[in-house]
């Protein structure tokens, strides 16, 4: 059995890096000449105060769990994966297509295969990064930063152009998907399903990578892979599947945000979920149950930008500000901590 | 004979590319030599980005505020200096990952940018001043093709100074030695850590300049859209120029060039997939990458303690 201390051991450079950053936060609003303390108050007011802030941070958490996940089931095999954004593009586009083409269809066969086109349209532009990396041998954080850009890019000419809604005057989308497939909230609270789907997720990549084969061989993968060669285990296959199944959770995450808040795909999905998510993973050490938290504590953030903007007059950025804050103090205290980052 | 008036559209249309390679090309330029100094001192700095867009905020508050776009070249660049700083100090504390530090300095620094920069979206900055060098033609389209910033030609004379440098002083040995061999470098006594620290403030500086350039020059203001990645995919045309200078001086011209094709055709009545051509930069340095990497092998040229390498 561990001691509590080793139990809390890995916590405590996370809760140093967060006091860190709200003081440094605090600090530089008070160079700015805004109330330090009362933006404090506000954020945690705004992310945590009250059942609305609770249901808008969770509703913000439930992709970002997603997007994570995109950096961290590669990570688990060793690829730093930075371009979960181009994944959740185009895994939203993937999604809105399937009730258009099945239009009449009944509502759960219909939402399955909306979530299994999301998340193989976003599996696959990622799987393309890990076969990029393995059979030509390129730098993988460059590849899925300019494959994000191109999904993007892809996105929005389809979006303007050849799926184009000719209903959708000011604001060009794909036809709606209707309230027949649209994901509702969840009974007795105002967050929709999605957040359900995130924790499951989650929850699986957890059993999936820290208890089975699979995950154990992705992790000797990316460990050492010579010695995962030497061991027979094919090293290419793995990483592939490790980013298949990253990007198809950034798809996924796309294809809720169709199905559950826009109802549509449109260039206001690309709200920056797939760059948060980086944050929440390397700062969970890509643990999937610690996105969990990670993912609540960035949604918070995010959450809170609104309050901060109307009751202390501060520009929306503020709350970007707070996350790089956070983002540089949790890789800065990391050094406090006994294992090594890369080490999941 | 062909038809003229075909003739005269492709005319038109490539020196479209040319004038515009040259505006589109000098913010790739600047931050690709500075990434190239960085990585030739072994450290990667992805926050370069964010270090862009600070720059260009930067550059354009102190030109505004005291009317000299010059003193806001040089406010970006020692913004970016300071950045630069961060990111080195950051780097140098035991297990601290640098892409990842790279990557949260692009949040902050955009974040920091935009929070900053909420004033500055309105007021008209003084910008910098073109260099005519087609006075001589009286076609109009040769001329503003022609038109070109003092920055372009002091980047270009700063790639061959650099190659230089790095070749042939022994400042530029003993940055290549630290990049190559720690180890190495630290039996010789010299200082790893503090050369590394001040090779990616170097480099923090040039893209400070490089995002100046972006919003005193072209496009020529302040807007939270003005950068499009340009500082992250310097990092991928060093890689591309196997971090050689004059090499990523010619990749940033091959880069404003594929950059400038979008509007370009626009300019020549073609709008249809104008966002299939914006993404052109990405997609040549995604295939030229994928050309130039081979499997299994460390790339030719790349400094050795490196984490960006092949396995």
């Amino acid at each position: 059995m561990k001691s509590a201390w080793q139990l809390a051991a890995p916590f405590a450079p996370v809760s140093a890096a967060i006091v860190a950053a709200a003081l440094l936060f605090a600090l530089f609003l008070l160079v700015q000449g805004a109330a330090p303390l009362q933006a404090l108050e506000l954020v945690i007011q705004g992310a945590f105060g009250s059942a609305f802030a609770w249901q808008n941070t969770l509703s913000r958490a439930a992709p970002i769990m997603l997007t994570a996940l995109c950096v961290a089931l590669p990570a688990r095999a060793g690829l730093v994966i930075i371009g979960g954004e181009g994944a959740l593009a185009l895994g939203a586009l993937a999604a809105a297509m399937v009730p258009v083409v099945g239009a009449g269809w009944p509502a759960y066969p219909v939402l399955a295969l909306m979530a299994l086109a999301g998340f193989a349209a976003g599996g696959a532009w990622m799987a393309l990064v890990a076969w990029l990396r393995h059979a030509r041998g390129m730098n993988e954080t460059i590849s899925s930063l300019l494959l994000a850009y191109i999904g993007i890019a892809l996105f929005n000419f389809l979006v303007e152009g050849a799926l184009r809604d000719p209903a959708s005057l000011n604001k060009p989308s794909t036809p709606p998907i209707g309230e027949l497939y649209a994901i509702g909230p969840m009974p007795g609270f105002d967050v929709h399903w999605g957040l359900a789907w995130g924790l499951v997720v989650c929850a699986l990549a957890w059993l999936v990578m820290r208890h089975t084969v699979f995950g154990f061989s992705v992790g000797v993968a990316g460990g050492n892979p010579r010695a995962a060669q030497m061991a027979g285990l094919p090293v290419g296959m793995l990483l592939i599947a490790s980013c298949f199944l990253g990007g198809g959770c950034a798809g996924l995450a796309g294809m809720l945000e169709v199905a559950a808040v826009h109802g549509s795909a449109n260039a206001s999905l690309l709200a920056g979920y797939g760059y948060a998510g980086i944050l929440v993973s390397f700062a969970s050490r890509h643990h999937p149950l610690g996105i969990i938290a990670g993912a609540i504590l960035v949604g918070g953030i995010g959450a809170s930008g609104s309050l901060l903007q109307r009751r202390l007059d501060l520009p929306d950025a503020a709350t970007l500000v707070l996350q790089g804050t956070l983002f540089l103090a949790l890789l800065a205290f990391e050094t406090l901590n006994r294992k090594g980052l890369r080490r999941v | 004979m062909s038809d003229p008036a075909s003739d005269f559209a492709l005319g038109s249309l490539l020196l479209a590319l040319l004038g515009g390679a040259m505006r589109v090309s000098t913010p790739f330029l600047f931050v690709s030599l500075g990434e190239c100094i960085t990585e030739t001192a072994g450290r990667i700095n992805l926050g370069l980005e964010g270090i862009l867009v600070f720059g260009a905020m930067s550059g354009y508050g102190v030109s505004y505020l005291t009317g000299s776009p010059w003193l806001g070249i040089l406010a970006a660049g020692c913004c970016g200096t300071l950045f630069g700083l961060l990111h080195g100090v950051l780097c140098s504390l035991p297990k601290v990952n640098d892409i990842a530090v790279g990557i949260a300095l692009m949040l902050f620094g955009t974040g920091l940018a935009f929070f900053l920069g909420k004033p500055l979206i309105q007021p008209q900055a003084p910008m910098l001043p073109p260099l005519n060098l087609g006075g001589w033609s009286d076609d109009p389209q040769v001329r503003s093709a022609l038109r070109i910033n003092v920055l372009l030609p002091i980047g270009l004379v700063l790639a061959f100074v650099l190659q230089w440098a790095l070749v042939s002083t022994r400042a530029g040995l003993v940055l290549r030695l630290v990049g190559d061999n720690a180890a190495a470098a630290r039996a010789l006594g010299y200082p790893v850590v503090p050369i590394r620290i001040a090779a990616t403030a170097a480099g923090g500086f040039l893209a400070g300049v490089g995002g100046a350039f972006l919003s005193l020059y072209y496009p020529g203001s302040w807007n939270e859209g003005l950068s499009s990645g340009q500082g992250l995919m310097a990092v991928a045309l060093v890689i591309f120029a196997r971090w050689n200078p004059v090499r990523c001086a010619l990749a940033a011209l091959l880069f404003g060039a594929a950059g400038a094709l979008g509007p370009a055709l626009q300019s020549q009545g073609i709008t249809s997939g104008y966002y299939l051509f914006n993404a052109a930069p990405y997609v040549l340095t995604l295939a030229l990458m994928a050309a130039s990497c081979t499997p299994g092998r460390i790339l030719a040229g790349a400094p050795g303690e490196l984490s960006l390498g092949n396995r």
